[in-house]
């Protein structure tokens, strides 16, 4: 579990994030919404590290993140997954040696081995025709695909999804929200879902932070946050015309 | 000059009362006005600009008032101090570039990869551009000491020495920071804003290290090779050219370069080459490893690194012709 505790963080004068107070349950998919430039990515950024927090603590399985030293926390950051909304695959490596790269770096697996769990993972994603492809060569969906493999190579504890269905189709996008649910439930970990696609958030979310304007404003389950009354969080969720006709047909069915 | 300029002191950072709308200041030498975290040169002040005033050479006055204009908070930092920054940070940076690489293997594999970007790849440039330097400082030197009193060997002597003390090491480096240093900056700096070294760190890579650390060593490696290669080349298209040109007889060319020689010289060069090699390969990387925002930004960090990296060989060229030719 991964429990955020009073974290603020600001760059000069902004305040970005104002007192988070959060938990990340194991082995659920924990979705994060908010609205751009709400702070949801910087909120990550700070749990895994790549911001220093002003103050507040993450804690990871009850080890406080923020006060380790480098060492420490790189072995931690070995049980961390993510997947970044562009991908972030390395340019100038192959699919192939993109999944094996986390195992290379932390094991000590012949290049057999290191080849069969990058295929294994590959496979899971459903991947298996582009592990000699570099990716320039993939298009949106299978970009997102490979770094879900690479995210999984080394068994993480915690896997964070910056925006994994942004550009892409709905179809591809279901398709991606459904891997990182089936991942999550068969390899039992804490996975960490940015987005604010509510198709996503209606598919796999189980626990649902919203935060606005910086501010942890709501958290629950995906039926409490149809039937909620908060405001700003009720036009968050009801901002589409499809969303719209949801709570038409809700309020007809109660 | 209003008096919230007068009372800033060297190191101090604060934001100030601003002038209104109109009014002429004049920043203190060696300040200059930056907004919330990006320096203002005079080009972004002419972007967002108001009103401009005076003519040339009046950044920071313009800088001052455009930002009274604009309504923003202004900050004057003194530049020595932002310089100090830069070169602590640099320092605390490299520390992390040497550090234990997680898998020695993968960094080794590295390393040959990083010499042939590196290296390898700049021979032919660095070829062509010794030989027809060798050649033409033949010529200049022939033309230059066409006396009775000056021995015709002179010229070869004059090509060795030229060549081995600044050219092959000096000017070839130059030459390097705009190839390599420029190509260094550019692929750091897209990883940086593509995410990639946030991958590398979320992963419990030292992405310094991984990605520097074998860059500055292939570096330190190759560039003594390629400087021999560039010294071996210079010397022969001199001999090329003073004998297609008829200006040096080959015999009285290879005295020359023979007379009176030092290897010393020699010594000193790759010295120097080896101190320019980190500064070629570490501040380019230090400036991509830096760069936030999109393309723009990593093309200019490329051209601000190039320019960096030549200030400081020369800085360094001249430390070290002080330290080893006393």
């Amino acid at each position: 579990m991964i429990e955020v505790k009073g974290l603020n963080k600001s760059f000069g004068d902004v305040q970005v994030l104002r007192d988070i107070n959060a938990q990340f349950f194991k082995g659920k998919v924990n979705i994060i919404i908010g609205q751009s430039g709400s702070g949801k990515t910087v909120l990550t950024k700070c749990m895994v590290g790549l911001h220093e927090v002003d103050s507040g603590t993450v804690t990871y399985d009850g080890t406080d993140f923020a006060s380790l030293n480098f060492k420490e926390k790189t072995r931690i950051r070995k049980d961390i997954g993510m997947l970044f909304q562009a991908g972030a695959l390395f340019d100038s490596m192959t699919v192939e040696e993109n999944v094996m790269f986390p195992i290379s770096m932390f094991t000590n697996q012949t290049l057999a081995e290191r080849r069969d769990r990058a295929h294994f993972c590959l496979e899971r994603v459903n991947l298996t025709n582009a592990y000699q492809l570099f990716p320039a060569e993939l298009s949106g969906g299978m970009k997102k695909r490979v770094a879900i493999a690479r995210a999984i190579a080394n068994n993480p504890k915690y896997l964070y999804c910056d925006e994994p269905n942004s550009g892409l189709d709905p179809k591809t996008g279901l398709v991606i929200d459904q891997l990182i649910q089936e991942i999550t439930e068969e390899y039992d970990i804490t996975t960490i879902v940015i987005t604010h696609d509510m198709n996503s958030v209606i598919e796999i979310g189980e626990h649902i932070q919203f935060i606005y304007k910086g501010e942890n404003w709501w958290q629950g389950t995906k039926e409490e946050i149809l039937r909620t009354d908060n405001k700003e969080v009720s036009d968050f969720v009801y901002a589409s015309k499809f969303m719209k006709r949801v709570r038409q047909d809700l309020a007809k069915a109660q | 000059m209003p008096s919230g300029i007068a009372l800033l002191k060297l190191g101090q950072s604060q934001p100030l009362p601003l002038p209104p709308l109109g009014l002429r200041c004049r920043l203190p030498p060696f300040f200059t006005a930056h907004d919330e975290s990006t320096a203002i040169s005079s080009k972004v002040i002419r972007r967002r600009g108001e009103r401009l005033m005076g003519g040339k050479g009046t950044t920071r006055q313009t800088a001052f008032y455009c930002l009274a204009g604009s309504g923003q908070k202004a900050y004057f930092w003194p530049q020595m101090f932002k310089l100090l920054t830069h070169i602590g940070r640099y320092l605390l940076w490299m520390g992390r570039v040497f550090r234990r690489p997680e898998k020695m293997r993968i960094f080794r594999q590295r390393i040959f990869d990083e010499v042939v970007a590196v290296g390898y790849n700049s021979v032919g440039l660095v070829a062509l551009v010794s030989l027809f330097m060798g050649a033409v400082l033949t010529i200049q030197l022939a033309y230059n000491l066409e006396s009775p009193l000056i021995p015709a060997y002179t010229v070869g002597l004059g090509v060795r020495d030229s060549i081995l003390l600044e050219f092959a090491p000096t000017i070839i480096s130059i030459i390097l920071a705009g190839k390599v240093g420029s190509s260094i900056a550019g692929e750091i700096g897209t990883m940086r804003v593509t995410d990639q070294i946030d991958a590398l760190d979320i992963m419990g890579v030292n992405s310094t290290g991984y990605l520097v650390g074998p860059k500055v060593i292939a570096a330190m490696i190759s560039n003594p090779i390629i400087v021999m290669i560039s010294m071996i080349l210079g010397i022969f298209g001199g001999w090329l050219a003073g004998i297609l040109t008829g200006e040096v007889a080959s015999s009285t060319y290879i005295y020359g370069i023979q007379y009176w020689f030092q290897p010393y010289y020699i010594t000193y060069a790759l010295i120097k080459t080896v101190v320019f090699a980190v500064v070629i390969t570490s501040i380019p990387a230090y400036f991509g490893y830096h760069t936030t925002g999109g393309a723009l930004e990593v093309g200019r960090a490329s051209t601000v690194s190039v320019v960096y990296s030549i200030v400081v060989i020369l800085i360094f060229n001249l430390l070290l012709t002080q330290m080893l030719l006393q």
